[in-house]
């Protein structure tokens, strides 16, 4: 379902060239659970970015879901993440003036869905991530893992096909981490594909398979088909 | 994003950040109030001399000897000049949209009544002037309409003159003294009040005929026409015109139709109005600054959110859209408030100096709120545009 080929980004640093990806071809199938793993530098956000279509590769394409997503304009690709892609991030990025219930109903805000509506999906989402009673509270009044599974409902309540997942336990203590992967695989069960940014090789173990990128190349897979 | 969700959002964002919202909003409130408050003085300040000028009625014309040139020197000057005659008055009366006249004399003298004198302004005008300048008489009559050659020897008191010379003990029927002649009192009139400084009230009103003897002149001072409501001002002065350019046989006379006056001095007191709105205008446009200041601080500390809607789809020209509502809400509830502060400013200022009418028109009202949202508008462009300009990806990474 997500097919990129020969993917380069070059950006200028001052007067310098930096190759952030090189020549990156990946696949992944629907439902897959991959960690892209590497020092830093190699790229690794740079490759998430452009899954996300939060960046234009210089060349390359890029098909999601059978749409050369690639060549898309502006308003299609914003269309897009929308629609398909869910983004975790390393600091949540919640907005602070809003409860938490508002935080998750943000998406739905934005595409439109009526209040009623949003009503019973934000409700049902906040339940099934053990948030009822946190939904009128505002994100400086929760935890940080409290936090992470807000920022997950919230980007889960579309139902997109993929979950994009940069460093998603990287501000976490040990325990909120763990609780926060299982989340995320248990979304991953359900069906959706996760594809999380990590150097933490303990939650690389985790997925069923790992990227490596070393300077802005993809060096090999390691771990194909952890769990059988 | 549905309507009421957009504006819930930007409402909550300025609510969010409550003592910089409301700072910000006084910059605009504090413009806007000087705008109204000064638009209003001037409106009211227009409504009141508009209203001085026709308290004596509206389709009025007057006819002054000597042509004003563009030399600035008055025909009257120039030996050729014929003065301006009873005779004319009465001719002039037989055009058909004419429905009264008035011949002026005007000068100062003593008026003596028991022990007490008083030296006020004395008209010489005929039975017709209580109609055509609308006087309202409190007391007896006005002068009766005598042929100018057998005018018998009133006196109209004015109220001050009244006042002064009789207090409370009664006048009509009483004989004064003016300039060494004898007159009897036959009416009193009401109190008119200044105009341009003049105290209407301490005047006193004698026939034509009496007034020219008694100032030792042969000729009018000034001819009032009062013309019938339907005819146009300037007919009736062409018609005028044309009559006396006859009789004198050259222009040498002046003719001012009220309706031109008033609409010489509508548009003086529109240019003031307008002049002193202009000078409120200038901290409204601090006001705007304000905005444009404290929208691009928050931009700033936004970024991160920025990024995030941006990765949750939403479009540059919607997030254009938020940060200029935004700006356009702050303006709005200032613009508001600033009304309030105008409204209410103008509405002390009319109590506490009853002479500085204030008037706040609905119509400035709404202006002045649409101002203030086109000051937020504008100075929301800019920061507005900067955080649509962001790249998803730097904003992202700015939390």
């Amino acid at each position: 379902m997500i097919q990129l080929q020969h993917i380069e980004r070059v950006f200028m640093v001052g007067e310098e060239e930096v190759h952030a990806l090189r020549d990156v071809n990946m696949a992944a199938e629907a439902g897959e659970y991959i960690a892209i793993m590497g020092p830093s530098g190699s790229g690794k956000s740079s490759l998430l970015n452009i899954l996300g279509l939060l960046d234009r590769p210089d060349s390359g394409s890029y098909e999601l879901d059978g749409t050369l997503v690639s060549n898309l304009d502006e308003k299609q690709q914003a269309a897009i993440r929308m629609h398909k892609i869910g983004f975790v991030f390393q600091f949540f990025h919640l907005v602070p003036r809003l409860s938490a219930f508002d935080n998750v109903a943000l998406p739905l805000v934005l595409s439109g869905v009526k209040p009623d509506e949003r009503q019973t999906r934000v409700s049902a989402a906040l339940a099934a991530f053990g948030l009822s009673n946190r939904a009128r509270h505002r994100p400086d009044q929760l935890s940080g893992g409290q936090r992470q599974r807000v920022a997950i409902a919230r980007a889960t309540i579309m139902q997109p096909s993929v979950i994009l997942a940069d460093e998603p336990t990287g501000n976490l203590d040990r325990s909120s981490g763990i609780e926060v992967a299982e989340i995320l695989e248990e979304l991953n069960h359900q069906g959706m594909t996760l594809i999380m940014v990590t150097h933490d090789p303990e939650m690389g173990k985790r997925s069923r398979r790992q990227v490596l990128m070393v300077d802005g190349r993809i060096e090999g897979r390691t771990r194909e088909d952890r769990g059988q | 994003m549905l309507p009421q969700d957009f504006f819930r959002y930007t409402v909550k964002s300025v609510a969010a950040q409550r003592l910089r919202s409301f700072l910000t909003a006084t910059g605009i409130a504090v413009g806007i109030g000087a705008v109204v408050l000064l638009t209003s003085l001037g409106e009211g300040l227009q409504q009141f001399v508009l209203a001085e000028f026709t308290q004596f009625g509206t389709n009025l014309i007057s006819i002054n000897p000597g042509k004003v040139t563009t030399h600035g020197i008055s025909g009257a000057l120039i030996s050729n000049v014929r003065p301006l005659t009873i005779e004319d008055a009465r001719i002039l009366k037989n055009i058909p949209q004419i429905i009264d006249t008035v011949s002026v004399v005007q000068g100062n003298g003593a008026i003596e009544s028991g022990g007490r004198q008083r030296r006020t302004t004395i008209y010489g005008v005929d039975a017709s002037a209580a109609r055509v300048w609308r006087f309202e008489i409190a007391a007896g009559q006005f002068l009766p309409d005598d042929p100018p050659r057998a005018a018998r020897s009133f006196v109209v008191l004015g109220s001050k003159v009244r006042q002064e010379l009789f207090g409370s003990s009664q006048a009509l029927g009483t004989r004064v003294r003016i300039g060494g002649e004898l007159f009897r009192v036959i009416g009193a009139m009401e109190s008119k009040g200044q105009l341009l400084g003049f105290d209407l009230d301490d005047s006193v009103y004698i026939p034509t005929s009496k007034a020219m003897a008694l100032f030792n002149r042969d000729s009018l001072m000034e001819i009032n026409l009062l013309h019938s409501a339907g005819s146009s001002s300037t007919s009736v002065a062409e018609q005028v015109k044309k009559v006396l350019v006859a009789r004198h046989g050259s222009e040498d006379f002046s003719i001012t139709t009220q309706e031109k006056m008033l609409e010489v001095l509508g548009g003086v007191l529109g240019t003031l109005t307008f002049a002193v709105g202009a000078i409120g205008g200038i901290s409204l446009l601090v006001g705007g600054v304000g905005i444009l200041t404290i929208m691009s601080i928050a931009v700033n500390e936004r970024t991160g959110e920025i990024g995030l809607l941006r990765a949750m789809g939403v479009e540059r020209s919607q997030i254009l859209a938020l940060f200029l509502g935004e700006a356009v809400v702050l303006a709005a509830i200032g613009g508001l408030a600033g009304l309030g502060l105008g409204v209410g400013g103008s509405w002390l200022c009319s109590l506490l100096i009853p002479a500085l009418p204030a008037h706040t028109s609905w119509s400035y009202a709404a202006a002045a709120e649409l101002l203030a949202v086109v000051v937020g508008l504008l100075a929301g462009v800019l920061p507005a545009r900067r955080a649509a300009a962001l790249h998803p990806v730097e904003a992202l990474r700015a939390e």
